[in-house]
């Protein structure tokens, strides 16, 4: 095959429901799991009106900053975390993994969930990062949230609250999320 | 100032010719900024004959990041996650499904023309009649009770897939009036790395509704959108059993080196 340019994306539609979605997708641990954390928030549009057909994947280390290269993401076992998870958003916009805090994946990098967004009306999936909460200092070491003004910056870090970290994913308006390109179309 | 179309995606205001006319303005746009703009590979978020993009595309550039480690790499599939019976979407139910049987291969490369090996490959579709099996489809086209238009499977180790299943019709959307989607395919696939992530849609050559369709026009590059149209491919059509397509599809460029490649 000679055309090696890359095949163009399209939007998931709204009948994605049935066919992405499987069993524990959701839940990278078992709820019960002794350090489950919760990673969720809302999906919302450029009205600030929630979004209720995206869909949010989660790909992270584990809380050792070891990337899991193993199977069984869609047949989950129960023992094995795979770093991948899958949610599609309730009608009212929210999504919601159980999961485990994930580790910096090399020494002096800050961790943080590579997020990855569809939606209808989304023509073009979107990639993001939900940082654990920092300090300044941690921030300003950060190759990417340093280049980040500081009223967008704040869009990256999770907000922890009583079951674990809080991200809201706002895909146009005030305090919209900062969308990532890494550079190759 | 000119008004603003209207943003409920079920309001079904504009007429076919009102988004036509958008369409072409968008295109012309695009051709005479060719001489100096890149060629624009992927669709354009911001694409206003689409509807329901108005409020779900970013204002803001997307912020260029160098990947790191996490996204250096992409979640791995295996045999306990999919069963060999997915890849054939006519078996499915009790009986054989209404419609025209079809074989959709081809293979999954990277950016450096590497087969994607091993890897997961989903897609989902209407039916024969353009009827999804969802809630939220109110399509009165009828439900076919033998064809639940999904399925999945693995890349073999040349990054082929090849699925069974049933032309899928064309059917309306609520975009604008008499909105009619070509008959398309959704594909999900990964890659070797998290950046890689690709949700599309294939399409059948010599779809009369292209033209019509702002989700294939929002790709605004005419060589681009083509990428997205499988070929008739007879030496994939079977003997009294199913007409054939072939699709290629390649993934932005991997960063592995050919050695990391190998040793994995």
């Amino acid at each position: 095959m000679s055309d090696l340019s890359p095949t163009p994306g399209q939007t998931v539609g709204p009948f994605f429901a049935y066919a992405l979605p499987f069993d524990g997708g959701a839940d990278l641990v078992p709820a019960g799991h002794p350090r489950a954390i919760r990673l969720h928030g809302t999906v919302y549009d450029g009205t600030g009106a929630p979004v209720p057909d995206a869909l949010v994947e989660l790909w992270q280390a584990d809380e050792d900053g070891w990337v899991p290269q193993v199977e069984g993401s869609r047949a989950r076992d129960g023992w094995t975390f795979t770093g991948f998870g899958r949610a599609p958003v309730d009608d009212n916009g929210r999504y919601s993994f159980t999961t485990l805090r994930p580790g910096a994946t090399d020494d002096g990098r800050t961790p943080f969930f590579a997020v990855t967004v569809f939606a209808r009306g989304l023509l073009h999936r979107l990639f993001t990062r939900a940082y654990l909460p920092l300090d300044d200092e941690e921030a300003a070491a950060d190759p990417l949230l340093s280049r980040l003004p500081q009223d967008r910056r704040g869009t990256l870090v999770t907000r922890r609250d009583g079951q674990g970290f809080a991200f809201d994913i706002r895909l146009q308006g005030p305090g919209e999320t900062v969308f990532l390109d890494f550079g190759d179309g | 100032m000119p008004v603003p179309p209207l943003t409920d995606p079920d309001s079904a205001a504009a007429s076919q010719a009102e988004i036509d006319a958008e369409i072409a303005a968008i295109s012309k746009e695009y051709e005479t900024s060719g001489a100096s703009g890149r060629v624009e590979t992927q669709p354009r978020r911001d694409y206003a004959p689409y509807r329901s993009s108005l409020l779900r595309h970013p204002t803001k550039d997307l912020q260029h990041a160098d990947p790191e480690t996490v996204e250096l790499l992409a979640p791995v599939f295996g045999r306990r996650d999919v069963a060999g019976f997915e890849s054939d979407l006519t078996i499915q139910g009790g009986g054989e499904p209404v419609g025209e049987r079809i074989v959709v291969t081809g293979r999954v490369l990277d950016g450096m023309g590497r087969p994607v090996r091993h890897q997961l490959v989903e897609i989902w579709q209407a039916n024969s009649a353009g009827r999804y099996i969802h809630k939220r489809d109110q399509h009165p086209a009828p439900v076919d009770p033998n064809f639940t238009g999904v399925g999945r499977m693995l890349t073999d180790g040349e990054g082929r897939y090849s699925f069974t299943t049933i032309k899928p019709g064309p059917y309306p959307w609520k975009n604008h009036h008499n909105a009619w989607r070509p008959a398309h395919i959704h594909f999900s696939l990964f890659g070797t790395d998290f950046t890689q992530r690709l949700v599309t849609q294939m399409y059948f050559p010599g779809d009369p509704l292209f033209a019509l369709d702002p989700i294939y026009q929002s790709i605004v590059d005419p060589a681009a959108r083509a990428r997205l149209v499988a070929s008739y491919d007879h030496d994939v059509t079977r003997h009294e059993w199913a007409t054939g397509y072939t699709w290629d599809i390649v993934l932005t460029g991997s960063r592995r080196t050919p050695i990391e490649e190998e040793s994995a």
